[in-house]
């Protein structure tokens, strides 16, 4: 598969689906990378809809928030970028996933060369039942990683903010961290990868405050390098860390723009009523 | 202040609890009962010269080694061919194919295979491996029918073990662009192992006290040597166990229960090998 890092510069202002873009978005004319482009992505379960026709864009090293109530199908979007929905029975996928003008569901692609690219966090802590040090150093070593596997795997548990509280226990078992090292430590794992894209599936939802806190420092630090794609259900989370927020609703996108726009003055009035905790 | 209904309800926990108590203990009762029936009759007889002699129409020159011997063969070759085809099996319905039509079918005659009387596997045995193959009264036909015998067996507490394994860690595995096959070797089957092992054994348990797909098949029941190899002749030790029990005298009732005796040491040796096994694996998954 080819995977040449195509990098495309557009205006901001077509960044947006038209229907859904703020009026608020085209003022400074700052340009983003466009990383990964959803076009008319409609997603079936045994032929009911989850995901309705929708259309969006992934800035490159931004982090975008995912938002809307239980069942509105974001989960199912997130899973679609890197066909993490291939392995549940009956899904479908319509429309173009398009990551760096490589559809995604093209026929020529690999799905297990896609989750080489984009990486995923989940929602509860996933850690193999084996060493830490095994966690972060088996991607790589499958995929065929030949050089320092240790200074992989210290710069990986660096770059997720772990290094520190376990360099002296690599060998033990990942199942005795705290939940939020062991999210920390999926974090690490997939950034072995070396990922352009992390997408994390409510990553917080399983932890303390305390643990919250940290990896959405940890977010704030990936963004330098990754670009993050999260779903949430907590609003104060996406208010906080992302840039860029698409609020759903029943499988429909019915806001997308920056988040302090959607936050302050979202422009459908549905979207209003959900940020200001009216429903949802 | 306690009701009527209340002092009722309280009577009727009591009740069940007893109630519940006493059939969880029939069957340890009658284990017991039969336990020490059988080592009062045989426990005279139990010696090292009764492991160590061949049978013998004299008593008290009689012994297993033909049968214990015949037994292991038939164990380690039921075994080799049960064993790799089972778990292939069970990964193959459990993690390599979706659920269609085709698999439903396989997994509806799997369930249906287990349930068959095992005679009918040794009549099976007798026309396929005995007769078409032409291998004989032989340790390679009776393992073969045992593997036939146990394999449902082992599938489905293969299959059971993999669908133990959280799906989180197939997912956690695909996400960092392992392939399916990577996923099973690294992950899934590591973590199935303990309950797979378990199944294995037991299944082999079960075989091992198996009589009558090995008369149908023709084992013979007086064998003076040990198997020298798979395409010997053998006897196993329910086999001699049912000729000693079926004679009239009753000393060789009595070498029959020793024998019975020998069969469940065995036994009890590969349900604690099992029970140790799912035992380490839970304290390692803490």
């Amino acid at each position: 598969m080819n995977m040449i890092a195509h990098k495309k510069a557009l205006p901001e202002k077509f960044l947006m689906d038209s229907k859904t873009m703020g009026k608020e978005l085209s003022g400074k004319n700052k340009t983003e990378n466009i990383v990964l482009q959803v076009k008319d992505v409609t997603i079936c379960y045994s032929g009911t809809p989850a995901i309705n026709n929708v259309s969006l864009t992934i800035p490159e090293r931004r982090i975008t928030a995912i938002i809307g109530p239980s069942g509105c199908g974001k989960s199912t979007l997130l899973r679609s970028f890197n066909r993490m929905n291939d392995f549940v029975p009956g899904a479908t996928v319509e429309g173009q996933v398009l990551y760096r003008d490589i559809d995604l569901y093209g026929s020529n692609v690999d799905p297990v060369e896609v989750r080489r690219k984009i990486g995923m966090v989940f929602q509860k802590p996933n850690p193999f039942p084996k060493s830490i040090f095994q966690n972060v150093a088996w991607g790589p070593l499958i995929n065929g990683f030949r050089k320092d596997i240790n200074e992989r795997v210290e710069k990986s548990l660096r770059a997720a903010a772990l290094w520190d509280e376990v360099k002296d226990r690599l060998k033990d078992s990942a199942m005795a961290l705290s939940g939020g090292q062991q999210q920390r430590l999926c974090i690490a794992r997939a950034l072995a990868m070396e990922p352009e894209i992390i997408l994390m599936d409510e990553p917080c939802s399983a932890l303390d405050p305390v643990s919250t806190a940290r990896i959405e420092d940890l977010m704030y630090e990936l963004k330098q390098q990754y670009t993050i794609v999260i779903v949430t259900h907590n609003m104060q989370q996406a208010s906080r860390v992302s840039k860029f927020t698409a609020f759903f609703e029943a499988g429909k996108l019915v806001e997308f723009g920056k988040t302090k726009n959607i936050f302050t003055h979202p422009t459908n009035k549905r979207t209003e009523e959900y940020v200001t905790g009216r429903f949802g | 202040m306690i009701s009527r209904s209340l002092t009722y309800r309280y009577w009727f926990a009591r009740a069940f609890h007893v109630f519940c108590f006493v059939v969880a203990w029939t069957g340890v009762v009658i284990l017991g009962i039969l336990l020490f029936h059988v080592t009062r009759e045989g426990i005279q007889w139990l010696d090292l010269q009764f492991l160590s002699d061949f049978p013998s129409r004299f008593p008290a020159k009689a012994g297993i080694r033909s049968a214990l011997f015949g037994t292991l063969w038939l164990m380690g070759f039921t075994a080799l061919f049960s064993v790799p085809i089972g778990i292939g099996s069970g990964l193959y319905l459990e993690e390599f194919t979706n659920k269609n039509r085709f698999s439903r079918f396989i997994d509806l005659n799997i369930s249906n295979l287990a349930g068959v009387p095992s005679i009918v596997y040794g009549m099976l045995g007798l026309v396929i491996f005995v007769r078409w193959f032409g291998l004989e009264q032989s340790v390679l036909a009776g393992s073969l029918t045992m593997s036939l015998l146990i394999l449902p067996v082992i599938i489905i507490s293969t299959r059971e073990a993999l669908r133990s394994v959280p799906n989180t860690i197939r997912q956690a595995a695909f996400a960092l662009g392992a392939t399916r096959w990577q996923t099973t070797y690294a992950h899934v089957l590591p973590a199935a192992l303990p309950g797979i092992l378990t199944g294995i054994i037991l299944a082999l348990s079960r075989a091992i006290g198996e009589t009558a797909p090995l008369v149908m098949i023709g084992a013979l029941t007086y064998v003076a040597f040990t198997p020298e190899g798979p395409m010997d002749d053998f006897t196993a030790l329910p086999i001699q166990i049912f000729n000693w029990a079926s004679r009239p005298q009753q000393e060789f009732h009595e070498l029959a229960a020793a024998g019975i005796l020998v069969l469940l040491l065995v036994l009890l040796m590969m349900n604690s090998i099992a029970v140790y096994i799912r035992h380490r694996s839970e304290k390692r998954n803490l």
